[in-house]
C-alpha cells in the first residue's frame, strides 16, 4: 500500500508536557482517516507540525515515501499539505480573493486580476463550492469562512487535507455538505485527515480511525470493523459506564429567575432573544447550544458584566437588573467562565493562588492593607479540598497545569458560598479524571441547595450530569427538557434549531409555578 | 500680492516635504504590524550621518545613501529587537527616539569644539545640489511655477515614494503580503510568507526613508549646527500622528503633510498674509501670535481625536499592531 503520509516516531513537548509521544500514523493515498482523541490528546499538535507550526523534538515524517523536513509552512504548502484550522486564519479585511492570493505562488508579483480569479474559479466549480471572491471576510458567515479555507488549500495544490474539528461549529446541514465536499475530494484522489471527537461523524465519513490519547498513539482500526463503543473504549482508555453521580436533592423555591430576557453582543445583534428560566436550589439546570449561540453573553449578563436590553432577573425576589458586579456577588450569584483561552476570564495568570483569592474579596480586609494571611489560611483550604497539584500557595498561577487552573478558579467562586453558581464550560479541555473532580466539587455544592446553570459542551455529560437541560439556539429558548426523559438526538434537534418544544403540551416553560413574580410583573 | 500667496504655497511644500518622508516611513513599517515610536530619532541619526559624510565628499548622492544607511541600520537594531528578541515595541521606538537625539547633540557637540569644526554648507557643491532645479518650462508657469515646480530634488523624490508605495500596497503581491502580516501575522504565516523577513525588510526601508527626511531638515532647514536645538525639532512626533490621520495610505499622506503643513506655515507668514490682503485677510492681525505657534499642535489634538471617533471597522489601522509574533505561541 502506498502511502501519502507516514509519520514514525513523532514526540513533541511543550516545557515538561509531552504533548505527542512516540507516534506512528499513516494516511493512505486517496483515504479519509478520522484522527479521534479526547481534547488535550495530541490531535492539533500532531497535524500542526505537518502544517509546519511545530517542529518535532524527534521522529520521522514521510511523504509519498520519501523522508522530508518540515521547517515552516511554506515547506508544508509546497510537499501539498494544506491544513484547514479550528480557528480561521484568514485576514479579516481581506476579500476572499485576497486571501487566497496570498499564499498563491508561481503567479508574479502584481495581482493579474482576470488570470488568477479564473483559476480560482474554476477549482471552485471543480468541487461544487458557492463563493462569493469579492465579499469581505469579515461579513462572511462560518460556513462561508470555512468554505474559502478549504477552497483556499485546493487552490494551492494541496494533495493532502487536513481539516481540525471543522464540524464544531456548523450545523447538520452544513455538516452533510461539507462531508459531500470530502467525499468529491477524495475522488478527485486527495488524501484527507480530518479531527474531530465526534464519534457519529467518524463513523460516516471516514475509511480509517486513528487513535490518540494522553499523547500517545494507541492505533488504528478500519471504520467498518469497528463500533462507537469500541471506538470511545479505545480513546478513554479503559471500559466506561460514563456513570457521573447525579445525587436527587429536595429541591427548593426558585432561586434565580430570568424572564423575558434580550441581551445584545458585543457587534450589537442579538444575542440572547427573549428567554425565560429559573433555577431551583439544590437543582443543576444545563445550558446546551451550539458554541456562539449566546452561552457567553447569558452568563455575563447574569453577573452583571454585561447591560441587559429588555426582561428581569430576579435573585431571592429581588431585582439584580443594574446592579453592579460586586453587589452582584455579594447578593450569592457567583459565575465562572473557563473561555477557549482557558486563561482569559477570572484569573490573573502571573499571580499567585492567594493573590487571586484576594481578587475576589478584596473588600473584605479592613484597612489599606492586604490581609495575606488569611487569604494564604484560604488558599490552602481550597488546595486540599480539591486536591490542587501546586507547590505552594504562592506559586503562579499560569505555571499550574489547564486542570488545576479551572480548579483555583472554581474553588474560589465556591468559597464565597454563592447560593446560585454559574459555571460555564468547567471541564474544557480536561481529562477524564479532573472532569471528574469538577463534576464531584458541583454535586457537592447542589447537595448543599446550591442553585447550579451549567454551561456545557459535551450533551453526554450533560445528560448525566444535569437534572434539567435548557436548550438554546441563535439565542432563542428551544425548551427545557428533564434529563431522564429525553435523548441526545432531541436535544440535538433543538440545538440546531429544527425542533422547538417551548409551550407544547399545554405548559410553559421557563416559569416557575411558584415564582417569586407577582403577576403583574410576570406578564411584562 | 500674488508673490504673497505664491510664497505662502511654496513654503507649505518647503517646509513640510520632511513629515511625508516620516509618515510614509512610518505606514510602511506600521503596515508591517509594529509600532515604532523612533521616528524623531531615526530622523536625527539619519540627518547627522547623512549630513556629515555628504559634507566631507561634497555630493547629496552620497549624503543620501549615507543617511538612508545609517537610518536603515536603526530600523535593523529596532527589527532585531522586536522582531527576533520579541522585545516590547513602545519602549524599544522610545529609546530609539532617545538615543537619535542624543546622537545628535554628542556628535554636534564635539564636532563644533574640535579643531575643524562643524562643516560649513553654504557655498559647497552639496549646498548647490540641494537647492532648487529649474524645470524649464513648468518653473516658468507664472504663479504655479514658484509655487509648485522649483524645488530641490529631495521634494519630488518625496513625493515619488508616497505614490509608489501606495502603487505597492495596492497593486503587487509583496504589498498584500505585507498588509496580511500587519492584519493576522498567523494567517500569513500559515500561508508562508515569511513573517520575520517581510518585518526586517520593511522596517528598515521605512527607516531609511525616514532618514531621508532627517537629511533633508538638515540640508534645507538647518545647516549649522546649534547646542540648544535638534534640527528634527518634534516633526518625528507630529509624523507618527499623521500616520492616523492619513489612515494608513500613502496617498492621503500627501494630503496630510500638506493640510498640516498650512497651518505651520500659517504659523510664520500670518503677517505678511494680513498686510498683502489687508480687508480679506487683515483680521489675522488681532489674533496673538501664540496661538499660531500652537496651531500645528492644536490642529494634531484635534485630529486624532476625531480619526479615534471614526468607526472601528473603518480605520485602516493594521489589527495586530504593537503586538510581536511568536509562532508558537499558545
Amino acid at each position: 500500500m502506498e502511502y501519502a503520509i507516514e509519520l514514525k516516531g513523532i514526540s513533541k513537548s511543550f516545557g515538561p508536557v509531552a504533548a505527542n509521544k512516540n507516534i506512528n500514523l499513516s494516511l493512505a493515498k486517496g483515504e479519509i482517516l478520522a484522527l479521534l482523541g479526547e481534547n488535550g490528546s495530541g490531535k492539533t499538535t500532531l497535524m500542526n507540525m505537518l502544517s509546519g507550526i511545530y517542529m518535532p523534538d524527534s521522529g520521522s515524517i514521510f511523504i509519498d515515501g520519501k523522508k522530508v523536513e518540515i521547517n515552516s509552512p511554506e515547506d508544508s504548502g509546497k510537499l501539498g499539505i494544506g491544513m484547514v484550522h479550528q480557528h480561521f486564519k484568514l485576514v479579516e479585511r481581506f476579500t476572499a480573493l485576497e486571501n487566497i492570493r496570498i499564499g498563491m505562488r508561481g503567479e508574479g508579483r502584481f495581482f493579474h486580476g482576470a488570470e488568477v480569479r479564473k483559476k480560482i474559479e474554476e477549482t471552485a466549480a471543480k468541487f461544487g463550492f458557492d463563493i462569493d471572491l469579492d465579499k469581505k471576510v469579515s461579513n462572511m458567515a462560518v460556513s462561508e469562512k470555512q468554505t474559502l479555507e478549504i477552497l483556499k488549500v485546493l487552490c494551492y495544490g494541496a494533495r493532502i487535507i487536513i481539516l481540525d474539528e471543522p464540524t464544531a461549529v456548523l450545523t447538520v446541514q452544513e455538516i452533510e455538505k461539507l462531508f459531500n465536499v470530502l467525499r468529491k475530494m477524495k475522488e478527485e484522489g486527495h488524501s484527507i485527515i480530518i479531527i474531530t471527537h465526534k464519534l457519529n461523524e467518524v463513523m460516516a465519513i471516514s475509511d480509517r480511525v486513528a487513535v490518540l490519547r494522553h499523547g500517545d498513539y494507541i492505533g488504528t482500526v478500519v471504520t467498518k470493523e469497528t463500533d462507537e463503543k469500541t471506538l470511545t473504549e479505545l480513546m478513554v482508555g479503559r471500559k466506561i459506564t460514563l456513570n457521573i453521580d447525579r445525587p436527587i436533592i429536595e429541591k427548593t423555591h426558585p432561586l434565580l429567575e430570568i424572564r423575558d430576557l434580550t441581551i445584545k453582543n458585543d457587534e450589537g445583534a442579538t444575542a440572547i432573544d427573549h428567554i425565560n428560566f429559573y433555577i431551583r436550589g439544590g437543582e443543576i439546570l444545563g445550558v446546551a447550544g451550539i458554541a456562539g449561540s449566546g452561552q457567553k453573553e447569558l452568563c455575563e449578563a447574569i453577573a452583571g458584566l454585561r447591560k441587559i436590553e429588555e426582561g428581569q432577573m430576579i435573585h431571592e425576589g429581588e431585582s439584580i437588573v443594574g446592579m453592579s458586579p460586586k453587589k452582584i456577588l455579594e447578593h450569592g450569584v457567583s459565575m465562572s467562565f473557563i473561555p477557549e483561552d482557558r486563561l482569559g476570564m477570572g484569573l490573573a495568570p502571573s499571580l499567585s493562588i492567594t493573590d487571586n483569592m484576594i481578587l475576589k474579596n478584596y473588600n473584605e480586609s479592613k484597612g489599606l492593607f492586604v490581609d495575606r494571611k488569611s487569604a494564604r489560611e484560604e488558599a490552602q483550604k481550597v488546595i486540599d479540598k480539591l486536591e490542587i497539584i501546586t507547590p505552594s500557595t504562592e506559586t503562579p498561577v499560569r505555571r499550574l497545569s489547564g486542570g488545576n487552573v479551572q480548579k483555583v478558579l472554581l474553588g474560589r467562586e465556591i468559597k464565597s458560598g454563592p447560593n446560585v453558581l454559574i459555571t460555564a464550560y468547567p471541564v474544557r479541555g480536561l481529562d477524564i479524571n479532573s472532569s471528574y473532580t469538577i463534576y464531584n466539587i458541583l454535586n457537592e455544592e447542589k447537595k448543599k441547595g446550591v442553585g447550579i446553570l451549567f454551561v456545557g459542551e459535551d450533551l453526554d455529560v450533560m445528560l448525566s450530569l444535569c437534572d434539567k437541560i435548557m436548550v438554546i439556539c441563535h439565542g432563542r429558548l428551544q425548551g427545557v427538557v428533564n434529563s431522564d426523559h429525553t435523548t441526545k438526538e432531541e436535544i440535538g434537534l433543538m440545538m440546531t434549531g429544527t425542533l422547538n418544544i417551548v409551550n407544547k403540551e399545554g405548559k410553559t416553560d421557563g416559569i416557575a409555578k411558584d415564582s417569586a413574580f407577582t403577576d403583574e410583573e410576570g406578564k411584562a | 500680492m500674488l508673490d504673497v500667496l505664491t510664497l505662502f504655497l511654496f513654503n507649505i511644500i518647503v517646509y513640510n516635504i520632511p513629515l511625508l518622508y516620516g509618515t510614509t516611513g512610518e505606514i510602511m513599517i506600521e503596515k508591517s504590524g509594529s509600532l515604532n515610536l523612533g521616528v524623531e530619532g531615526t530622523m536625527a541619526i539619519g540627518a547627522v550621518a547623512g549630513y556629515l559624510v555628504g559634507a566631507r565628499c561634497d555630493n547629496l548622492f552620497i549624503a543620501c545613501v549615507v543617511s538612508f544607511i545609517a537610518s536603515g541600520l536603526v530600523g535593523l537594531l529596532f527589527s532585531f529587537l522586536t522582531v527576533t528578541l520579541q522585545a516590547n515595541q513602545n519602549v524599544t521606538g522610545l529609546t530609539i527616539t532617545t538615543f537619535g537625539v542624543a546622537f545628535y547633540y554628542f556628535v554636534g557637540n564635539a564636532l563644533s569644539n574640535s579643531p575643524e569644526g562643524w562643516p560649513k554648507l553654504s557655498g559647497t557643491r552639496l549646498d548647490a545640489q540641494s537647492q532648487a532645479i529649474h524645470i524649464p518650462g513648468l518653473s516658468d508657469i507664472p504663479f504655479i511655477g514658484k509655487a509648485f515646480f522649483s524645488h530641490g530634488i529631495l521634494v519630488y523624490a518625496g513625493i515619488l515614494i508616497a505614490v509608489l508605495m501606495w502603487l505597492y500596497f495596492k497593486k503587487t503581491v509583496p504589498g498584500l503580503k505585507l498588509r496580511a502580516i500587519g492584519e493576522n501575522p498567523a494567517a500569513a504565516d500559515s500561508l508562508g510568507v515569511n513573517v520575520a523577513l517581510y518585518k526586517y525588510a520593511h522596517i528598515i526601508v521605512g527607516s531609511g526613508i525616514m532618514g531621508l527626511g532627517g537629511l533633508y531638515m538638515g540640508l534645507n532647514m538647518g545647516g549649522t549646527f546649534e547646542g540648544s536645538n535638534c534640527w528634527i525639532n518634534g516633526y518625528g512626533w507630529i509624523s507618527i500622528a499623521l500616520v492616523i490621520f492619513a489612515n494608513w495610505s500613502p496617498a492621503k499622506a500627501i494630503l496630510g503633510t500638506f493640510l498640516f503643513g498650512f497651518f505651520n506655515t500659517l504659523r510664520v507668514q500670518n503677517a505678511a498674509l494680513a498686510y498683502a490682503f489687508p480687508n480679506a485677510l487683515g483680521w489675522l492681525t488681532k489674533i496673538p501670535s501664540h496661538f499660531f505657534s500652537a496651531l500645528p499642535f492644536i490642529i494634531t489634538l484635534i485630529v486624532l481625536i476625531t480619526s479615534s471617533l471614526t468607526a472601528k471597522g473603518k480605520s485602516g489601522e493594521p489589527q495586530a499592531i504593537g503586538r510581536n509574533y511568536y509562532r508558537e505561541d499558545r
